[in-house]
């Protein structure tokens, strides 16, 4: 039987990912929270999620120097914010509270996926050694 | 790693609040400095914000914010007769700066909330990448 890391780690290595690029754009509206006319953006997870599972055969290798490099950046899947409150003049869309609510919680689901790709790690790591 | 990026996010924003409560503490601090002609007086000042977009790159994850640069406020002076003053003018007036210390003081403030919560969002994505530094250990 051999071992499989890709199913070892199940859909925790895709999830990762998403939610490094979530950070991203969060902490993008935190930080744009004073701009006139920035619209807060967010990323649809369960698209995008989806997106990157099933991309995972199709990344290009290149052969030759000149190859260019194709990436599996993630298109498609941000989307503006339907603000919660009239717009107070500026245009700008970011609910800085909700935000950084968001945020954390991303954070912690990040982490909650780091967890079980430990645990799956340890467990191969113990399957490997036959204690 | 787009964890860096969010770490170059936050700085941008912090640098822009910087400035900010820069521009607002030379208000504060200028706005009793009188002077004897509308030309010369300081008049309040403010930044402006905007969106740090890359033409080239398509569905832009990481915005960072720039500071487009700083406009004076265009609001009338307080002109203020007071004969007795060394700086008053041939008719007896002085000019005042159109500076609202209520307005900067609540400025400031935003200021410094906007600055501590870039600063917790850095901390985060700084915890974020030590506990993947740490995978499988």
């Amino acid at each position: 039987m051999a071992i499989n890391f890709d199913n070892a780690f199940g859909i925790h290595q895709y999830t990762l990912g998403l939610r490094e690029q979530r950070a991203e754009v969060l902490s993008s509206n935190i930080a744009n929270a004073d701009t006139p006319h920035y619209k807060a953006r967010d990323l649809d997870f369960a698209s995008a999620l989806e997106r990157a599972k099933n991309r995972q055969g199709f990344a290009m290798s290149g052969t030759h120097e000149r190859h260019l490099v194709a990436s599996t950046q993630l298109g498609g899947d941000l989307q503006y914010r339907t603000p919660w409150q009239p717009d107070t003049g500026d245009g700008n869309t970011v609910d800085v509270h909700g935000e950084r609510s968001r945020y954390i919680e991303n954070a912690m689901e990040y982490e909650a996926s780091m967890r079980f790709l430990n645990g799956k790690i340890k467990g191969l790591t113990s399957a490997i050694k036959g204690e | 790693m787009s964890l860096f990026k969010v770490m170059d996010v936050a700085g941008s924003a912090m640098s822009a609040q910087t400035l900010r409560l820069n521009t607002t503490a030379s208000n504060i601090a200028n706005a009793n400095s009188v002077s004897s002609s509308a030309d010369a007086t300081y008049r309040a000042r403010q930044p402006v914000f905007a969106a740090a977009f890359d033409r080239a790159q398509q569905d832009q994850q990481a915005v960072g914010v720039k500071v487009l640069g700083i406009v004076e406020s265009d609001q009338p002076l307080v002109r203020e007769y007071n004969p007795g003053h060394p700086q008053a003018d041939a008719d007896g007036y002085i000019f005042k700066p159109n500076v609202n210390v209520m307005e900067e003081m609540a400025n400031m403030i935003s200021a410094s909330r906007s600055y501590q919560t870039s600063v917790q969002v850095a901390e985060v994505a700084k915890t974020m990448l030590t506990k993947t530094l740490t995978l499988g250990q």
